[in-house]
């Protein structure tokens, strides 16, 4: 029988060790005596069952910078980071802003066959900030585009952020905000602080950050939008988050795993694998963004992968660009931060790694509790063990691995896709 | 001794001292021959990367360099392969090939030293990177001051001006501090960077009320563009405030000294007669940098007891204090 798994012993977020069987896409069954006969076994003893996770903010450079990463080979790091799911972000050359564009991505992500590439398409004309992007066209195009961001730039124009919160609503689109007061981060390179002003690196204030989620959270409430904020990275952030979800508007935010790990102690070294924007901030913050997502203030985790080819991080700090990978070791640095330290069980995890984002993102297929009828996406999730990451093993095309040499808990086991498996025993399949 | 000079953090007392000794040495050694020149690093090769245009940083290395019988290479960023887009560290693979021993760069981004010093196996010496750090002029700082009051424990220091975009500044509280001196900075508020809170140093915005303590009084080059930035509002009233002219220093005590490390802004933020006036260091500055310099390379380069160098590794061992192994008998 092909295409027929059965998963045995896995323990759907945390609970008793049941078995599930997998035919035609599905889960057909789930119970802890099942074993039809002719099934392949996929033996999870001690493993965890998660839906598969879902990823709001990954940059996959295809097109445009092939040599940093493809849809193919982030596809296969997202495979092996247990998601099922990413969305690809528009800041690509040419920039994701026509039906044209976003369908290529779509297609290439099809092609691939290794997660759902759901492309995002830009707000505004090669994210310019000056002219909305054929939103529509995008909407109603073969990828289906529902979330619209120029992620790695912010839509400044106050007026021009509140007609696309409009706009958007006729196709239930959401508004993913960069949010960065440009004017207050010129020449910026990490969080001001103690540590900037040691170091002699121009500082990024909080408050940048703050002021345009202080603005966007007003202006979705005015207009009764949504508002999704990308990567939040400070303690005032979640302030205001928490002020603004208490007003019942619909805004939703993710923070990445590098903003609950890593502190800007690091840019110490100098070393512009720690750089990134938003920058990583002090470790207060790095409490509170914890404590956001386990209280829900924060909605999701998002990776914001972001390869970078190797001359483009082997320079001078300044001259280097911002971002790090992330896709492979979202999982683990969740385990570190909010499983090990008590502040979510694994239900919680899969709310917020698979369940919301694919909510936020308006994906029906992922995000579903593991249960018979629903899609078979799901993750197989070893939370023993520890071991230490080594950026060459990585299946990305890049190598700015912010947790090289850093000793993580858990792995990811299998990962299936629609019911088949895009990895198996730690490995890509095809 | 340590390998690389990249920050004024990496010396501590025994070390920085060390060096404004040696510095001493190297003056009083070299005052006494009709012919400036020292052999001890005769044989090595020191390179001035300079990425940035400074004329007086990179003679004063040169300088220093030579006295010691080094081979130089000045390798200036305008006229060069890095020019034409070539990167930092291939220009640091292409020294490496080429077996230079120490590299001196001056950069324009902070951290830029740190960098090299990942990618080379001679030393690297840090002269100025970007707004972060210039530990030689904070060494030749504190040599002319401890030359002029004879100590550096205990004495107040003042430094005033741009402190945010300020490498002297940020080097200056570093070592001074080391060696027991109260730094006091002063600025407009918006010329000191968030987070200084955590600098081992006093913060004011009032000149005039920290000038009667001072033993020495530190003027900052200001950049006139920074008032397009609206750091203030205009050159007149930086000057008025935060300028140091004769009133001002009337106000400081009678032995307290002026120090600039140059360029200055003349009428800026000094005025012409007190940059010119007996109790003016600047001179003194440039001329100490040369002495405190060769003290540097000489340390890094040969006077090092843990350094592993690829080529010939001098055999003498320990902090190097006298004269006998500090200037060998002369071969020519």
């Amino acid at each position: 029988m092909r295409d027929v798994f059965v998963v045995t012993g896995a323990r759907i977020e945390g609970g008793d060790p049941t078995n599930l069987l997998l035919r035609d896409g599905r889960i057909a069954d789930i119970g802890p005596t099942l074993h039809p006969a002719g099934a392949e076994v996929v033996p999870a003893d001690g493993l965890i069952a998660l839906p598969g996770l879902v990823d709001l903010h990954t940059h996959l450079r295809e097109p445009g910078r092939e040599d940093a990463e493809t849809v193919e080979t982030g596809s296969r790091a997202a495979a092996l980071g247990g998601f099922t799911a990413v969305h690809a972000m528009a800041n690509t050359d040419p920039v994701a802003d026509t039906a044209g564009v976003v369908e290529q991505v779509w297609r290439l992500g099809r092609e691939a066959g290794l997660c759902d590439v759901q492309p995002v398409g830009a707000v505004t004309v090669g994210l310019r900030g000056e002219q909305l992007a054929e939103l529509g066209a995008m909407a109603d195009s073969a990828a289906r585009v529902r979330v619209f961001s120029d992620d790695g730039k912010c839509v400044g124009d106050p007026a021009l952020m509140r007609r696309a919160l409009e706009y958007v609503k006729a196709f239930d689109g959401v508004i993913a905000q960069h949010a960065e007061e440009t004017r207050l981060t010129e020449d910026a390179q990490m969080n001001e602080g103690i540590l900037s002003a040691r170091l002699g690196l121009t500082g990024w204030p909080a408050a940048a950050e703050e002021a345009i989620i202080a603005r966007d959270t007003l202006l979705a409430g005015h207009v009764g939008s949504r508002l999704h904020v990308c990567h939040v990275s400070t303690a005032g952030s979640v302030e205001i988050l928490r002020w603004a979800k208490g007003k019942g508007w619909r805004i939703t935010a993710e923070v990445t795993p590098h903003h609950l790990l890593l502190t800007d102690e690091l840019a110490a070294s100098y070393d512009p694998v720690y750089k990134v924007n938003p920058p990583l901030r002090t470790g207060e913050d790095v409490e509170v963004l914890r404590g956001a997502l386990a209280d829900g203030t924060i909605d999701c985790v998002a990776t914001d992968h972001a390869p970078h080819a190797l001359e483009d991080k082997e320079t001078e700090w300044a001259a280097a660009r911002p971002g790090m990978l992330g896709l492979e070791t979202a999982l683990s640095v969740v385990t570190e931060t909010m499983v090990d330290t008590g502040l979510l069980d694994w239900a919680g995890v899969a709310q917020r790694l698979s369940r919301v984002p694919a909510r936020i993102g308006g994906l029906a297929a992922h995000g579903r509790h593991l249960a018979a009828g629903e899609a078979a996406n799901l993750v197989l999730f070893d939370p023993a063990g520890r071991s230490v990451v080594d950026p060459a093993r990585s299946a990305s095309r890049s190598r700015n691995n912010p947790y090289a040499g850093r000793d993580l808990p858990g792995r990811v086991v299998a990962t299936f896709l629609h019911g088949r498996p895009t990895v198996l025993d730690g490995k890509v399949q095809g | 001794m340590i390998r690389h000079l990249l920050s004024a953090a990496d010396l501590d007392r025994e070390s920085a001292t060390t060096i404004l000794d040696t510095a001493e040495q190297m003056d009083r050694a070299l005052a006494g021959r009709e012919v400036k020149k020292l052999p001890t690093l005769r044989g090595r090769t020191v390179v001035n990367l300079f990425f940035e245009d400074s004329t007086r940083t990179r003679t004063s290395f040169e300088l220093a360099a030579k006295r010691l019988s080094a081979d130089v290479i000045n390798f200036s960023a305008k006229g060069s392969s890095v020019s034409k887009g070539e990167s930092l560290k291939d220009t640091a693979l292409t020294l490496e090939a080429m077996g230079s021993d120490a590299v001196v760069i001056r950069h324009s981004m902070s951290g830029a030293p740190h960098r090299l010093a990942g990618w080379i196996r001679g030393s690297v010496v840090n002269a100025g990177d970007g707004t972060h750090e210039h530990p030689t002029q904070a060494l030749l700082d504190a040599f002319t001051i401890r030359r002029r009051t004879g100590r550096l424990e205990g004495l107040r220091v003042v430094i005033v001006g741009d402190v945010l975009h300020s490498r002297v500044a940020r080097s200056n509280v570093l070592l001074l501090h080391t060696l027991g001196v109260e730094v006091t900075l002063v600025a407009p508020p918006t010329l000191l960077p968030v987070g200084i809170e955590a600098w081992p140093a006093e913060v004011s915005y009032d000149l005039d009320a920290v000038l009667p303590k001072a033993d020495a009084v530190m003027m900052l080059r200001v950049q006139r563009e920074r008032m397009s930035a609206s750091f203030f509002p205009t050159q007149r009233e930086y000057s008025r405030r935060y300028g140091l002219d004769r009133q001002r220093l009337a106000r400081m005590p009678e032995q307290a000294i002026v120090m600039h490390p140059g360029p200055m802004n003349r009428g800026m933020e000094i005025a012409a007669e007190v940059a010119d006036c007996v109790r003016s260091t600047i001179v003194e500055q440039v001329s100490n940098g040369v002495s405190v310099r060769m003290a540097v390379l000489y340390l890094l380069l040969g006077g090092g007891s843990r350094r592993e160098s690829r080529r010939r590794t001098p055999s003498r061992g320990g902090v190097m204090s006298s004269d006998d192994a500090l200037f060998p008998a002369e071969e020519s």
